[in-house]
């Protein structure tokens, strides 16, 4: 079987016939990973409870170069586990990257993409809201629509608890955004999936 | 004569044990007086420095469970440098004989030799440095190690605990540099903590992918006397719930490749530093022989196979044979084996393979999916999956591939008269690179340990030496550590010395590492070096002329007299200028009985063909160059 010198490596247009099965041309282009569409995807990280962890979560996310949008931490039922929620934004196969690396810390005992799964969400925010005597009234209304909860109130300002999903807290905010804020502080989201399923007990045996 | 302040009436040294009238005062001026607090503090002082309670019956301290934990996990030689924090070790090593310790000129050279050991064994390499700079000197072989997935505990000393974020003289937050570049990282503050930390740091280290693990231990936790008990196997393993690698390959997915091989017509085995790790070359050339299918490897994966079989197709990638990166863009099944799809072995992701399939197996789910998109996913240990496979493919008979056999032996033929010493530099009489190293390999029975450094001299020894035998050749792939050669070979000649070592380095990763010829020479290493010296950082040299139209800046590297250098630590050198003194300086080297130097002065601008450029494909090899007019 002859070998065009100068082809430098290419691909033959064609082969003999006969030699090998034909091949569909133009050759198709292989699909980068981490090319698709953006979406925000929210993580569920069971880890051991010890010094550092958060740091190897966080440390790992900027190395990997992955956006963490929110991110809430505590202990579970058990002190020695600890429970992340992690919002971040990126196309499926990067996010699935992102697991996967979390996957590979060594204290790290469960990862999971909730984001396709039914789950409940919820996120809690404090609002200082600007506050005078001639909005007050307006604003506890709003409140009380929003299902919040004054829980300080003072001269010049409300400071208003309101807890839901995030989009309703953003709803919230717009709301009172005319009001004038004076402070914000927002957890980030935790969630849980729905159902008697539970992701601490499928955690690595 | 000095007076005591205070004390004008009494001459110094007139004490209770009587030396008054004595011409010579003792000199004792400055200390207190018996009975009183400053006194007693002074003597509990000199008491803890002179370790009074040793030489009668000593306790046991942090530094012996460290001694003792390293002996359990069956080091026999390690590579440290002595600093202020890790003297406690240092105290406690002379009971310890059977723990070897090199000391190394500089800790970077220790990290490095740790991991050509482990490379060569397949065991865990240790390496050691005091706290600050002793530490940050790691930091490079650490990351060496970790992005060639190296098995390798990194231990450091650290100030007290109590002078932990003090800024205390030599401290630094290793820890915090060392996260992002090991398997796992540790910081000791208790001496009954090191039993634990030292088992589970060697475990990480060596199962699953293997990787550096990084152990920070305290200076007071080295000094302090424990009673901990080491833990057994079992206890660490249950100590990790986080760390369960997952080793066989799913029977489903198996079911599954197995269907794809079946179908393949043009098949072709991408085999990676996992199938070494595995130990799996057996059960690699089994299933290449049934199934029938040509095998390519990465730069870590040479010494897979052996170059001779048949079914040794080549070397992949942006500087490997044309007839295998043909033979893969050609591929209907690219079946990859402990590999990675590093943008080195894959050039631009878009036109890699376009025509095939392909089943990925690697023990590190995160490496499935992570550059090039797969349709048969495996995660389990190659040596495993393999076992698995074999049984459930059908055997080829060689005749029902022989026109893809025809077409492989085809491009070779004419991949290898086209590339073989590649610039021409040999033709008019200057030392050929690609000669010298395969005069190497031809005259070390190609049986040696090869040990590259970083750049041209690299793929040079990656495409001619001629690799026969599993874990006979060392190179930094993915960290492209310059300097790494010379204290590699070190570490593998310790840890193979049943084998000849090579270091095979070019003249600018030489210059960074060469205090490491004072270690071969004290610990009588007998490492063979092959420097070769085109006064130039030839890589570099090459990107300039082909990529930044001759832009020469900074890649001509004038360096010493090298035999003179040889000569001052003490090690014979030997010089070749032109071929026909290759052979002979190559034989006296090996009959030195000790660390030898070949001083190859080599063609100054011999490029390294063929060569894919940044950013391109597996099918735009540049394979000669005569400048961008003609």
């Amino acid at each position: 079987m002859s070998v065009d010198p100068e082809s430098n490596g290419a691909l033959p247009a064609d082969l003999p016939p006969g030699a090998l099965p034909a091949r569909t041309t133009p050759p198709p282009t292989r699909a980068l990973p981490g090319g698709g569409e953006t979406r925000r995807h929210v993580l569920v990280a069971v880890v051991l409870n010890k010094p550092g962890v958060l740091n190897r979560v966080a440390s790992l996310m900027r190395a990997r170069n992955f956006n963490i949008d929110s991110l809430a931490v505590s202990h579970t039922d058990r002190d020695d586990i600890s429970r992340m929620t992690i919002t971040l934004h990126g196309d499926d196969v990067a996010v699935e990257q992102a697991a996967k690396q979390l996957y590979r810390l060594i204290d790290v005992l469960k990862v999971q993409d909730v984001t396709a799964e039914p789950t409940v969400q919820q996120e809690l925010a404090l609002v200082k809201v600007r506050a005078t005597d001639s909005t007050r009234a307006e604003i506890l209304r709003f409140v009380e629509l929003s299902r919040g909860r004054v829980v300080d109130l003072s001269d010049g300002s409300v400071i208003v608890e309101v807890t839901g999903t995030e989009s309703e807290i953003d709803a919230f905010v717009a709301l009172v955004r005319t009001y004038g804020i004076k402070e914000l502080v927002r957890t980030g989201a935790v969630v849980m999936a729905r159902g008697a399923g539970s992701i601490e007990e499928a955690i690595k045996r | 004569m000095t007076i005591t302040k205070g004390d004008p009436a009494t001459p110094p040294g007139t004490d209770a044990g009587g030396t008054a009238g004595s011409a010579r005062p003792a000199r004792r001026s400055h200390v207190p007086n018996e009975g009183t607090a400053g006194a007693a503090a002074i003597e509990r002082a000199r008491k803890a420095m002179l370790h009074e309670a040793r030489d009668l019956k000593r306790t046991r301290i942090g530094a012996d469970v460290l001694c003792e934990a390293m002996l359990r996990q069956g080091v026999d030689v390690f590579f440290s440098y002595p600093g202020g924090v890790i003297l406690p070790l240092y105290d406690v090593l002379g009971d310890y004989p059977e723990l070897r310790h090199i000391l190394v000129r500089h800790e970077q050279g220790g990290a490095h030799a740790a991991d050509g050991y482990a490379r060569v064994t397949g065991r865990v390499g240790v390496c050691m440095g005091t706290s600050g700079p002793g530490a940050t000197n790691l930091v490079t072989g650490i990351g060496t190690a970790l992005l060639d997935s190296v098995p390798m505990v990194a231990i450091t000393g650290n100030v007290m605990a109590a002078l932990l974020g003090k800024d205390a003289f030599q401290e630094i937050d290793i820890n915090g540099i060392t996260l992002p570049m090991t398997k796992h990282n540790y910081l000791v503050r208790d001496a009954d903590d090191i039993p634990r930390v030292i088992a589970e740091a060697f475990h990480i280290a060596r199962s699953g992918r293997p990787g550096p693990v990084h152990v920070d231990i305290t200076k007071d936790a080295l000094q302090q006397e424990t009673r901990a008990q080491h833990p057994t196997d079992e206890e660490v393993v249950a100590g990790l719930p986080g760390f369960r690698p997952n080793l066989d390959g799913h029977p489903k997915q198996l079911k599954t490749a197995a269907a794809e091989i079946a179908a393949a017509k043009r098949p072709v085995i991408l085999a990676g530093h996992g199938v070494l790790h595995a130990e799996a070359w057996d059960d690699l050339l089994a299933f290449a022989e049934k199934t029938q299918i040509p095998v390519a490897w990465t730069l870590l994966g040479i010494g897979v196979i052996d170059e001779t079989h048949p079914l040794a197709y080549g070397y992949m990638g942006m500087h490997g044979w044309k007839h295998v990166n043909r033979a893969i863009q050609n591929a209907d099944l690219l079946i990859a084996l402990g590999m990675r799809f590093d943008d080195r072995v894959t050039g631009s992701v878009g036109t890699y393979a376009p025509y095939a399939r392909i089943i990925h197996v690697d023990i590190d789910p995160a490496e499935i999916g992570k550059n090039v998109a797969v349709e048969v996913p495996i995660v389990g240990d190659a040596g495993r999956v393999l076992r698995a496979l074999t049984p459930m493919v059908a055997a080829v008979e060689p005749a029902t591939r022989a026109d893809y056999f025809e077409q492989l032996a085809a491009w070779k033929t004419d991949s290898v008269a086209s590339s073989w010493h590649g610039s021409g530099a040999w033709r008019d009489g200057l030392l050929s690179a690609d000669y010298v190293v395969e005069r190497i390999g031809e005259l070390s029975g190609h049986a040696a340990t090869y040990v590259a450094d970083v750049g041209q001299n690299q793929m040079w020894l990656a495409r001619y030496t001629g690799f026969r035998q599993p874990n006979s050749h060392v190179s930094s792939g993915g960290l492209g550590t310059m300097g790494f050669s010379v204290p590699a070979a070190m570490g593998a000649a310790l840890g193979r010395p049943d084998r000849e070592t090579w270091a095979i380095t070019g003249d600018g990763g030489f210059q960074m590492t060469f205090q490491e010829l004072m270690t071969l020479v004290a610990d009588h290493i007998p490492v063979k070096i092959a420097l070769l010296d085109n006064k130039k950082l030839g890589m570099i040299r090459q990107w300039q002329e082909i990529i930044y139209a001759g832009n020469y800046h900074s890649s001509s590297l004038p360096g010493p007299d090298f035999a003179k250098l040889a000569d001052a630590f003490g090690i014979p050198a030997f010089r070749a200028r032109t071929p026909d003194e290759v052979d002979p300086a190559i034989q006296a080297a090996q009959a030195v009985d000790g660390p030898a130097l070949i001083w190859f002065e080599i063609a100054e601008e011999q490029n390294i063909f063929p060569m894919m450029p940044a950013g391109k494909g597996l099918s735009d090899l540049i394979e000669k160059w005569d400048g961008p007019d003609e």
